[in-house]
């Protein structure tokens, strides 16, 4: 089956700085494959090419080198935008409309008839939680979480078959991160292709079949959720209760951390290359009972704050020496990154 | 077109909910109220000062409207972001660009239909309260269809101006915008005088570069036959169908150059 999107070797760069202008990579030979009917997590930190790359796809900048596909089309094939939805990062829209009239607006853009384009746009309000009594009101007076309501409502409009959306969650209450969610599944399950990209693992796992990890710029992994976590078991957690103080300083050696969670009760964290079996055999003949044994995995969040953080070192010591186009640009992106903002 | 037809009214829609526009055509009716007042003052001359004042009041109106609202088409777009989930549906930049200069223009018809009829509307006040001798010794009718002629080629005029604006707009700030344009404003009203540069300078390299540059810049002092009208002296409609091409030919070049332009630009 055919990509729903294929990016192959994406790279951007910028010029920066005032009177010597450097080159500066923004995103460094991404490529990435996205099957039809996944949910994609494009997770990273501030600054490390996310909306970058959702620009590139939506033809806002133009690439300096590779290429990209969505739905078998080229990028900058306007027809192939009548099959997509966008939501921008913090969306911002005609604050002098009313959301239905931004809505019939866009929907006649698509191709929708006047009196289609007024049931596309009920529907879709209906369906993000705009109720009747706000939709006359202009956005000016709306909420950031209303707008980012609109912003998702205007991306479904076409009732598109990939839909590209940049921090959906941001600006929005836990009742409505809790709705998006929902959303995202409902268009998962209605075989909808949806790429979005988040710093909010939680939401990444909560959501995504698969995820590609980006910091600087450079793709830092890549794959299922249950793949990227599988092997990452750092070690084990043993609980056991009535465990005597004496028995546990001389299993001491053998423990990484021992937590008291109750009195004779504790959670013990062992090394991965340990032999559980072995200590637990130990504490039961000194008379403990054994309530839990777990492999100790990394979360996304473990996971992801390593991952980032090896990338960042890389870039340091001059690993990825194409990545930073030059020495001032590579001190300059690595103070954007760790101050969290720049592009996105 | 349908795109660029939903765009423009887009535009128009923006521009009717902005105050600016109502100010100053408010002002502009309210400038020709003002005239006839003025005119009491000038025995025999008051229409002449009505309509002096009338078309350069929808001249420099106008102006502002054009540049104004001109210099944000687009960096207002990019500013605010709303481009971005505009350019993500099914329209072309190109499109974008003709569709904010459409709505624009229609803008500038509605504001100048509207200070037409004010104007009009003072004339044939003053007309109908004339006494017939006087209406006798007036140049031309108080309600002069010939003032049309002034008044079309004012709009055209402000086309031309609209897309200078426009065009700035793609690639600057809005108040680099607004001085480039109202630069170029006042450079186009002085672009004869380039033209006859060889009369005032014996330097070849500096008449050549004047030469050169009377042909870039916009000759908008061709559009002003205000005081032809008002004096009732003739202009032709062959005069005013090669002004109108010239104008036509002159907008159609500023945007394609901001078609190609914006068509290459990122959108950070």
């Amino acid at each position: 089956m055919a990509a729903a999107i294929r990016i192959d070797a994406l790279t951007k760069d910028y010029w920066v700085g005032f009177w010597r202008k450097r080159p500066y990579r923004a995103l460094d030979t991404l490529s990435l494959e996205v099957q039809p009917g996944e949910v994609f997590g494009f997770l990273g930190p501030n600054g490390a090419g996310k909306t970058t790359t959702l620009k590139l796809l939506m033809q806002l900048i133009f690439p300096t080198s590779g290429q990209a596909e969505i739905l078998g089309r080229p990028l900058g094939d306007v027809g192939a935008r009548q099959r997509i939805g966008y939501l921008p990062e913090n969306p911002s829209f005609y604050d002098y409309l009313t959301a239905e009239e931004l809505l019939q607006y866009y929907a006649r853009l698509f191709g929708y008839s006047g009196t289609d384009a007024r049931r596309r746009t009920a529907t879709l309000l209906d369906r993000v939680g705009i109720g009747a009594e706000r939709r006359g009101q202009q956005l000016r007076k709306y909420s950031k979480g209303m707008v980012q309501r609109v912003g998702i409502a205007q991306a479904l409009l076409n009732d598109p078959d990939v839909i590209f959306l940049d921090e959906p969650m941001s600006g929005l209450d836990p009742l409505g991160r809790r709705d998006v969610r929902a959303l995202i599944l409902e268009l998962r399950d209605e075989g909808r292709t949806v790429f979005f990209s988040s710093h909010i693992l939680a939401d990444a796992e909560a959501l995504c079949n698969r995820v590609a990890v980006v910091s600087g710029g450079r793709l830092a992994a890549e794959g299922r959720l249950s793949e990227i976590l599988a092997f990452q078991a750092r070690g084990w957690e043993l609980v056991v209760a009535d465990v005597r103080p004496e028995v546990l300083a001389r299993l001491a050696p053998q423990i990484r951390r021992s937590t008291g969670i109750a009195a004779h009760r504790y959670a013990l964290e062992l090394p991965i290359e340990s032999r559980p079996a072995a200590i637990l055999s130990e504490l039961v003949a000194a008379g403990a009972t054994l309530v839990s044994l777990n492999p100790l995995r990394d979360t996304l969040e473990d996971f992801f704050v390593r991952r980032v953080a090896e990338m960042r070192d890389e870039a340091r010591e001059g690993y990825g020496g194409n990545h930073r186009m030059s020495g001032a640009g590579a001190r300059e992106g690595a103070q954007k990154d760790d101050e969290g903002h720049a592009r996105d | 077109m349908r795109a660029i037809s939903w765009i423009a009214v887009n535009v128009f829609k923006e521009s009717v909910r902005d105050r600016v526009p109502y100010s100053l055509v408010l002002f502009a009716v309210l400038l020709m109220g003002a005239s006839y007042l003025i005119g009491q003052l000038t025995a025999g001359q008051d229409v002449k000062i009505i309509k002096d004042l009338g078309l350069a009041a929808i001249a420099i109106f106008g102006l502002f409207i054009a540049i104004f609202i001109g210099i944000g088409l687009v960096s207002k777009e990019v500013e605010r972001r709303s481009i971005y989930p505009l350019l993500a549906k099914p329209i072309s930049r190109p499109q974008f660009i003709v569709g904010k200069y459409a709505g624009l223009v229609l803008t500038l018809a509605a504001n100048v239909a509207v200070m037409t009829l004010a104007l009009y509307a003072v004339l044939a006040y003053l007309t109908y309260t004339e006494s017939p001798e006087f209406r006798d010794a007036w140049d031309a009718p108080g309600v002069d269809p010939q003032m049309l002629k002034a008044i079309v080629l004012i709009f055209v005029e402000l086309m031309v101006v609209t897309a200078i604006a426009l065009l700035f707009s793609t690639f600057s700030t809005p108040i680099l915008a607004a001085a480039l344009t109202f630069g170029l404003y006042v450079a186009g009203h002085f672009n004869t005088d380039l033209r006859n540069f060889d009369q005032v300078v014996e330097s070849r390299p500096a008449v050549l570069l004047a030469r050169a540059a009377y042909h870039v810049l916009p000759d908008l002092s061709a559009f002003d036959v205000k005081t032809e009208v008002v004096h009732g002296l003739p202009v032709t409609f062959g005069y005013i169908g090669t002004t109108l091409a010239y104008g036509l030919a002159y907008i159609t070049a500023l945007i394609l150059t901001s078609v190609v332009i914006f068509s290459r630009r990122d959108f950070k």
